[in-house]
């Protein structure tokens, strides 16, 4: 009894639907329902997945395996089990990452407020197609270049600059060698620039007119108002940066062809790496044996699908917010 | 200062022109007829060429599409049509979120849900770039049935027709520019992905030989020349089937935003 008044349509639309009454709005919409449910089947079960097969390496390794620093799927004394630990990956996302943030961030603003505040609207139209343009190259083309084109450009004439200027700080001493942690970084940070600043761009349009207009009045600079500009549009930014962010820590082949794929905790930015994406991409083809080789592996792949959901749902969470509250307030 | 903003928009064009340009002069020089139909050699034998990788990277990508176009389209309709129910806004949002995982995990996602079962193949691989297509169709569409004004849709059910009717031939064929873009960008991306077909389809040097068979692809072709000692021989390869892959990328997206110029939002006083 009491369903049945909880539930009035869907139950007649059961009804309907043994008596063979079936309109053909009920079937089209029941029809696309269905198909729109993929998005829940493919994350459950990509989670689902994913938390089964590395349930042999979270059970053998527990928390160890996050801050264990050994890397040893075959180790030299035939009767000890392998060690995995997955430090050094994740002090290689978060400095590539970080490193990434730290270019790329002050370039795209720069750019989205000259396309936004300071250039013509025809300029800006064409130079916006091009910046997007680099978000059109596949990751794999930017390993390229960033392999036979940046590295041998920046070990000849930027690096030992670098090093003979800043070398007494930690992070730039050490051999010189091409393929490194800074590499990296500066090549995720050019990856990054399209996102951060498309974002950024669509975040300064939101901007009410009336804001420029009232620092105009007050006898404001074009780069005081930009100033103002940036300020209001602030939050919404931050989201831009976050979902760079997650671009960063994602991104898989261009970091694999340029980081040196070393493990290890480095202490100087010149040495080479690994991150969590690069050592997936190099070692699962190849990882057959022993069944928590590719456990590990897949553990990895867990922690990776973790960050970058976190980090992209907290930049989508402000990005949402800043222009709800752009939008409440207004155009005033 | 506003000098510096501008030097902040050099800074970005100058890896753009640099990619572009060594990908043409270093790629133009590996091309030739041969190239584009001749078997791939092993690794570090000269002559031959990457005829196998176009041949698997056309296959998977029309696999790929054949499966997600259609998920893709009908998922957005149902976000635009029905979008106020609280399912929808938990799609909605769940579909954001399948936008942003990472490609090599979706590359891991498609081994143990085909790779395990059936081996190294290209279903796999096809399956991994589809989970990568879905959303951005899903969303591309919504969007671009969410610009249909709803004049048309009131005159069409004015004239008696049902809602299911008007949705498939009235508001889709209005809508249809937009979704056309949107699968079109969504191939382009996933032509370009390497990451999930490295762990799915796994590479091969030959011709396409079934299904349940790996593969060759352009941009798994690119990864494999790039880490070969064999330089004199197999870095040129590379750079050629690069510039085939950019070629293709690039030309799809031109193509899109030429037939979709609008008026640029910003405003400026």
């Amino acid at each position: 009894m009491r369903t049945r008044e909880k539930h009035p349509k869907f139950l007649s639309k059961l009804r309907s639907i043994s008596k063979g009454k079936l309109s053909g709005d009920s079937v089209f919409k029941i029809f696309v329902t269905l198909i729109a449910c993929n998005v829940f089947i493919v994350l459950g079960l990509m989670f689902f997945q994913i938390i089964q097969n590395s349930w042999l390496s979270i059970q053998t390794y527990g928390v160890g395996f996050l801050v264990g620093k050994i890397w040893q799927p075959f180790p030299p004394n035939s009767s000890s089990l392998p060690s995995f630990g997955a430090l050094p990956l994740i002090w290689g996302t978060l400095v590539t990452s970080a490193i990434a943030l730290a270019l790329g961030v002050p370039v795209s603003l720069g750019i989205s407020l000259a396309l936004s505040e300071f250039a013509p609207k025809r300029f800006s139209y064409v130079i916006s197609f091009f910046v997007e343009l680099l978000a059109a190259i596949p990751s794999v083309i930017y390993g390229l270049w960033g392999i036979f084109v940046l590295i041998p450009f920046l070990q000849v004439n930027v690096y030992p600059y670098l090093q003979a200027s800043l070398g007494f700080l930690p992070i730039f001493q050490g051999t010189i060698r091409g393929p490194s942690v800074l590499t990296g970084g500066i090549v995720l940070a050019i990856m990054i620039i399209p996102t951060v600043s498309a974002i950024s761009r669509d975040v300064f349009a939101a901007v009410p007119n009336s804001q420029r207009e009232a620092i105009m009045a007050l006898g404001a600079t074009r780069w005081e108002k930009a100033k103002t500009v940036m300020s209001y549009g602030r939050s919404g930014v931050i989201g831009a940066i976050m979902l760079g962010l997650g671009r960063a820590m994602g991104e898989t082949m261009a970091i694999t062809m340029v980081i040196g794929n070393s493990f290890n905790m480095f202490s100087s930015f010149l040495e080479p790496g690994s991150t969590l994406a690069s050592i997936i991409a190099n070692e699962f083809t190849e990882a057959s044996s022993p069944p928590v080789y590719i456990s590990a592996l897949m553990e990895v792949g867990l922690i990776l699908l973790a960050l970058a959901i976190v980090v992209n749902g907290i930049a989508r969470l402000i990005i949402w917010r800043s222009t709800r509250k752009v939008r409440e307030v207004g155009l005033i | 200062m506003i000098s510096l903003t501008y030097l902040a928009l050099i800074a970005a064009l100058i890896p753009l022109v640099s990619i572009l340009a060594e990908t043409i002069l270093r790629g133009l020089s590996a091309m030739s007829f041969s190239f584009f139909i001749e078997e791939i050699p092993p690794l570090g034998e000269p002559g031959g060429g990457i005829g196998p990788a176009i041949q698997g990277t056309l296959i998977v990508v029309a696999l790929a599409s054949s499966i997600g176009v259609p998920i893709g389209v009908f998922s957005g309709i149902y976000l635009a049509e029905f979008g106020q129910a609280r399912m929808a806004s938990v799609a909605r949002f769940l579909n954001d979120v399948l936008t942003n995982v990472p490609s090599i995990v979706l590359g891991i996602f498609g081994w143990t849900l085909v790779v395990v079962a059936i081996g190294w193949s290209i279903i796999a691989g096809a399956i991994a770039l589809a989970i990568m297509m879905i959303p951005i169709v899903t969303r591309t569409t919504e969007e671009a049935i969410r610009l249909v004004p709803a004049t048309m849709r009131e005159a069409a059910i004015a004239l008696g027709v049902p809602k299911w009717k008007t949705t498939l031939t009235v508001v889709l064929s209005s809508a249809k520019k937009g979704i056309a873009t949107g699968i079109l960008l969504s191939v382009a991306r996933i032509s370009g992905e390497t990451a999930p077909l490295l762990l799915t389809i796994l590479g091969s040097r030959f011709w396409f030989s079934g299904f349940t068979q790996p593969t060759a692809a352009l941009p798994v072709a690119v990864f494999n020349f790039s880490q070969s000692p064999f330089r004199l021989v197999d870095w040129p390869r590379a750079w050629g089937a690069s510039l085939i892959l950019i070629l293709i990328i690039l030309a799809i997206n031109i193509i899109v935003r030429y037939a979709t110029r609008e008026k640029y939002g910003a405003t400026n006083i």
